[in-house]
């Protein structure tokens, strides 16, 4: 009789985990965007410029991101607008994960010896040409880890969005548990498992690609 | 009128005066070998040349244009002039070829197959087309300096400077490097600082000695090395000529 | 309508101060209780023997492998189906404390295989045992090197703590969003909460700082700020 009803709610899950890999995809995506400008606006940019930014990652890491999800997804509706959960989820997970991913890519930025930017000026590149040739595709390549990391983060945290009512993979496990109370724990576990999954899977791939483009020469921070 | 001009160049780094008031001339096709005890700004001056490192007063002068005024289009005035480092510098996530074909592409906008059959070209030229697909961490020392040749010579410079090149190659490495750079004499104007004294002695126009931040003395090699007029010159010359010996 | 705020922002002082009081307390018993265990766990894992070892890496990979809101729900929701039943702020505590002693682990196992080899054969070439040479060598340098990760662990426990507001856990996160929610003053109050855990935050990473400065020894680690994030 448990099995079954597990098997039943199967499709349930399976709309839930579509939902968990959305928000997931979408907020890396506005969080690698927004922390390779950060971190290069804060190793290349003004003073001015490099203090705002200092602001926006001290804040966007010192705030939980319950509070943020909750801020984003209210406080539009108090002064006259709706934002639905779904773009509110992305949007908290997003900015919070720049702030994170600004410091991973400014370590492996200032990582790069200072040599290659002399050699790209002595070659007549401007300062844009060196870092769009130069200095960010070294970039992207030492960041790879701490950038995998930083994914699997982001997918753990999807599940906070279950708490503005994102139907995601957390929401769906809850939606069943209410109807069945003694396959709580069976139903639990077995989202336990697919995070499992889904975070091994993403490391493994993430680690190929780590390796294939690993630079020979160059000691990448021993990540933990 | 010179090739290039060298006006007077004053330069600190946290208040201690590195260099005190430089000036010489260079014409196309000179090669001149700056020499010195270390620390007297000999590479300073070359950063200030080509402005990787602008000079606090002074002018720097390069085919009648002001390199030195804040006005000039500085990218432009880099493509005339060449820059081969100690460290090499070499674009770590790129082959040897590409090394040497981006500034080609990138900087003088030719097109992707003509750069890189340019830049086949220049590897060849310095011996190392066979290397050509070989990333910097898969060179030794020699060869990656030799890269860094070729991917200065490849923008077609009036002049290179030379920040010592091979002093942070093996022993056994100098000489590749040195024979290129031979080769190249009369060809392009070079600005060389080194500790080099055979090629000093046998491939250089002129010889400046330099030490405390001004030019002490300059002359042809024949001059510096028989007939040098002040004692400091000759005792420099005879240590320096003793350790790193002739060619 | 200042006076109207002045007074609402009084009014729910007190209870914020309660929920501030049960965030504070939820994250020093569970760094507290963490750290325990993520000793025994790291230990177990550099020293241990196949079995040992196995059991605590499977520990670490599971615990950091799946998000601590499903960690929570398994202990609060779950464990009654076969029933182990715990209170809100019961279920929290266990949650984060084996949640912060995974990560505490992983830490401490990098900081021990840092020190390990050069002074471990030290140790033992003067005579100690394994067993002193971990106590008296070993982990004293380990510690040291640990504060760092330590001090990030702390902010990120501070921060992760409001999830448990979720398992309806009247934290500090929880009595906010109640009073936000009665007043439909979302803005004010969600502001205002942000700027007591940026203030927390800051005071602790400073107090951190100060004590490792105390017990630095020269030589000895905390060279560098780690990332906030580094797992």
């Amino acid at each position: 009789m448990g099995l079954e009803t597990i098997v039943a709610s199967l499709p349930r899950l399976l709309d839930g985990l579509r939902v968990t890999i959305g928000l997931t995809v979408f907020a890396v995506c506005l969080g690698t965007i927004l922390g390779l400008l950060l971190a290069l606006g804060r190793s290349y940019g003004k003073r001015a410029l490099s203090l705002l930014i200092n602001l926006y990652e001290k804040i966007f890491r010192g705030i939980p991101l319950l509070v943020i999800i909750f801020i984003i997804y209210f406080g539009p509706s108090q002064i006259g607008f709706n934002l639905d959960p779904f773009s509110a989820a992305i949007l908290s997970l997003g900015l919070r994960s720049a702030a994170y991913q600004a410091q991973i890519f400014r370590g492996s930025i200032e990582s790069i010896p200072e040599g290659q930017i002399s050699a790209s000026y002595s070659l007549g590149m401007t300062k844009i040409k060196a870092i769009r040739y130069v200095i960010l595709p070294q970039v992207l390549r030492l960041s790879i880890p701490g950038w995998s990391n930083e994914f699997t983060i982001l997918l753990k945290d999807t599940s906070i969005a279950i708490s503005i009512g994102v139907i995601e993979l957390m929401r769906q496990g809850r939606y069943i548990y209410v109807r069945e109370p003694d396959l709580a724990l069976a139903i639990f576990l077995l989202i336990a498992f697919i995070y499992f999954l889904l975070v091994i899977s993403t490391n493994k791939s993430l680690s190929y690609l780590e390796k294939k483009y690993r630079m020979a020469g160059y000691q990448t921070e021993a990540h933990r | 009128m010179h090739m290039l001009e060298v006006k007077n160049i004053h330069k600190s780094y946290c208040k201690v005066e590195i260099l005190k008031g430089v000036s010489f001339t260079m014409e196309k096709g000179e090669t001149k070998v700056i020499i010195g005890p270390s620390g007297t700004g000999k590479s300073t001056l070359l950063r200030c040349i080509n402005q990787l490192s602008p000079p606090d007063k002074g002018e720097v002068w390069l085919d009648g244009e002001e390199v030195t005024n804040p006005k000039t289009n500085i990218n432009k005035i880099r493509e005339k002039i060449g820059f081969v480092f100690q460290d090499f510098n070499l674009f770590n996530h790129l082959s040897a070829l590409r090394n040497v074909s981006i500034g080609l592409e990138k900087v003088k906008g030719i097109e992707k197959e003509e750069a890189r059959k340019r830049a086949v070209e220049e590897l060849h030229r310095v011996g190392l087309d066979a290397k050509a697909q070989q990333y910097p961490a898969q060179l030794s020392g020699g060869q990656k300096q030799r890269v860094g040749i070729a991917r200065a010579l490849a923008m077609d410079p009036d002049i290179i400077l030379f920040d010592e090149p091979t002093s942070a190659l093996d022993p056994e490495l100098i000489g590749d490097v040195l024979d290129v750079m031979k080769s190249l004499a009369g060809k392009v104007a070079m600005l060389v600082v080194t500790h080099e004294m055979g090629f000093a002695r046998n491939v250089a126009h002129e010889i400046i000695f330099m030490e405390g931040g001004v030019i002490v003395e300059q002359g042809s090699p024949k001059e510096m090395f028989t007939n040098a007029k002040l004692a400091r010159t000759r005792e420099f010359l005879g240590r320096i000529g003793a350790l790193y010996g002739d060619e | 309508m200042t006076t109207n705020f002045g007074q609402f922002f009084l009014d729910s002082i007190p209870n914020l101060l309660t929920g501030l009081g049960n965030t504070l307390i939820l994250t020093f018993i569970s760094i507290t209780v963490g750290f325990i265990i993520g000793i025994v766990l790291a230990l177990g894992k550099v020293y241990g023997n196949k079995i040992i070892n196995g059991f605590c890496v499977a520990y670490i990979e599971l615990i950091r492998g799946t998000p601590l809101l499903v960690q929570l729900f398994i202990i609060y929701y779950g464990l009654p189906s076969i029933g182990i039943i715990f209170t809100p702020i019961q279920a929290a505590l266990l949650g984060l404390s084996i949640n912060s002693s995974a990560y505490q682990a992983e830490y401490l196992r990098g900081s021990i295989q840092a020190i390990q080899s050069g002074q471990m054969m030290a140790a033992r070439s003067i005579g100690l045992n394994k067993l002193k040479s971990i106590q008296h060598i070993i982990l004293p340098q380990a510690l040291r090197i640990s504060i760092p990760s330590w001090s990030n662990e702390f902010v990120y426990l501070l921060q992760y703590s409001s999830i448990v507001y979720i398992i309806q856990v009247e934290e500090l996160t929880a009595e906010g969003i109640f009073i936000a929610a009665s007043n439909f003053r979302y803005i004010e109050i969600l502001t205002m909460i942000a700027i007591i855990y940026l203030s927390l935050t800051v005071v602790s990473t400073e107090i951190i700082d100060r004590i490792a400065k105390r017990f630095s020894i020269p030589g000895i680690g905390a060279a560098k700020r780690v990332s906030l994030r580094d797992i």
